[in-house]
C-alpha cells in the first residue's frame, strides 16, 4: 500500500478479483466514496429566472441529466447539489441561504449564469440584485453564459464530479477559500438569519 | 362609449368637479385629487358606466415636483375604457384607496406605494409588496439612489 499512497487520489486503481460465487473488490476508501458521491448528485428543483428554463431543458430528455446520475428532488433535505439558476434578488437571498442551510452534507453549489456569478446584466444600475451568490453561500463551480446552454451546464456538472473525485476522506472541506465563507450583508438585503416569513404572523395562514 | 362621451357623462354627474382633457394621453381624464374617490365610485356603481374591471394603477414621476397617478378602468359589458389621472405633489403624495371597490386595487396600490411612495388612505394592508419590508426609499422615483448601484460607464 506504500506505493499506492503516493499516487494522486483519482489514480488509485480498483482491483477486482473474481472468486467462485462473486468477486472481491479492493480499492482506497476515498475512491469508492467519491465515486458514489460523484455519480448520484441529486439537485434541488429550484429556479429563479430564465436560467431555470435552460436547467429544465437540461433535465429533460434531449440532454438528460439522468445520464450523470442527476435526479431532481423537490426538497432540500434530499439534495446534494444546489444549482442556483437565475437572478438572485436581495429579497430572495435569505431564502436561498435558508434552503442551502437545510441541505445535508456533503453539499455542493453550482452558480449558473452571469447573474449568479457577478450580477450579469444587472451589475450596473441595479439596486435590487445580489451581485454574485458567492457573497452568501460557497460556490464550487461557476458556469458562465446568459443563460448557459445545456452543454455548458452539463460541463459544469462534469467539472463538479471531477472536483468531487479529488476529495479525501476527512479533508473534503479544506479546499482553500471554498467551503468557509462568511456571508456578507449587502445594503438593503433582509437579515440572513431571520426576517423570513413567519406563517404564524400572517392572518390568512393562521 | 368613447372617452369624450364618458367625460361628458361624468361632467353631468359632477358639475362641480373640474375635469380636464389629458393632452399626453387620449384615454385619460385629469381629476382633482379630492374628487378621485367619488368619481371612481361612480364608475364602479353606475349601471350605465359599469366599469367592472380595474386594469392597473401606476404612477409617472416628473421631478422636481409632479407625480402623475394613473388608474385604468375597463368595462367588460360595454367594452369601453377610461383612465383617471391625478396630478400629485411629489413631497408626501396620498390618495384614497379603491380596495373596497375593486379587489385587485389592494395589490396594485401596494405596488404604487412600494415603488413610488404614494400613501393610500383606507387601504386594508398597506405594506411593501416587491421590496423587502425594511427597504428605504421608493425605487421608481427618478432621483432614487442606492448604495448598491454601480453606475454604468459611459
Amino acid at each position: 500500500m506504500g506505493i499506492i499512497s503516493g499516487l494522486p487520489i483519482e489514480k488509485i486503481p480498483i482491483y477486482l478479483e473474481k472468486v467462485p460465487g462473486g468477486a472481491i473488490m479492493m480499492t482506497g476508501v476515498n475512491s469508492i466514496l467519491n465515486e458514489a458521491k460523484a455519480s448520484s448528485l441529486w439537485y434541488m428543483l429550484f429556479g429563479l429566472a430564465c436560467c431555470a428554463i435552460e436547467m429544465m431543458a437540461t433535465g429533460a430528455s434531449r440532454y438528460d441529466f439522468d445520464r450523470l446520475g442527476m435526479i431532481f428532488r423537490a426538497t432540500p433535505r434530499q439534495t446534494d447539489l444546489m444549482i442556483v439558476a437565475g437572478t438572485l434578488t436581495l429579497k430572495m437571498a435569505p431564502r436561498v441561504k435558508l434552503l442551502y442551510d437545510q441541505m445535508p452534507e456533503p453539499k455542493y453549489v453550482i452558480a449558473m449564469g452571469g447573474c449568479t456569478v457577478y450580477g450579469g446584466p444587472f451589475y450596473h444600475d441595479s439596486y435590487s440584485v445580489l451581485k454574485g451568490v458567492d457573497k452568501i453561500i460557497p460556490v464550487d463551480i461557476h458556469v458562465a453564459g446568459c443563460p448557459p446552454r445545456p452543454e455548458s451546464l452539463m460541463n459544469g456538472c462534469i467539472q463538479l464530479q471531477n472536483l468531487i473525485r479529488t476529495e479525501r476522506l476527512g479533508h473534503d472541506r479544506d479546499r482553500p477559500g471554498l467551503r468557509h465563507i462568511t456571508p456578507r450583508q449587502v445594503p438593503g438585503m433582509p437579515p440572513l438569519n431571520g426576517g423570513l416569513i413567519r406563517p404564524d404572523q400572517i392572518p390568512i395562514l393562521r | 362609449m368613447k372617452v369624450a362621451e364618458l367625460g361628458e357623462k361624468l361632467r353631468q354627474h359632477f358639475p362641480e368637479v373640474a375635469f380636464h382633457e389629458d393632452l399626453e394621453n387620449p384615454q385619460a381624464l385629469i381629476v382633482p385629487e379630492s374628487d378621485y374617490r367619488q368619481v371612481a365610485e361612480r364608475l364602479r356603481r353606475d349601471p350605465e358606466l359599469d366599469f367592472d374591471y380595474l386594469e392597473f394603477q401606476t404612477c409617472c414621476d416628473h421631478p422636481p415636483n409632479r407625480l402623475d397617478f394613473l388608474a385604468y378602468f375597463y368595462s367588460y359589458q360595454y367594452r369601453h375604457r377610461l383612465a383617471l389621472k391625478v396630478v400629485l405633489e411629489r413631497g408626501l403624495p396620498s390618495l384614497p384607496s379603491l380596495a373596497d371597490l375593486w379587489a385587485n386595487a389592494d395589490w396594485n396600490e401596494r405596488e404604487v406605494f412600494d415603488l413610488f411612495g404614494v400613501v393610500f388612505h383606507g387601504h386594508p394592508d398597506l405594506r411593501r409588496i416587491m421590496m423587502p419590508e425594511d427597504w428605504e426609499g421608493y425605487p421608481l422615483r427618478k432621483d432614487y439612489l442606492h448604495p448598491n448601484v454601480v453606475k454604468r460607464p459611459d
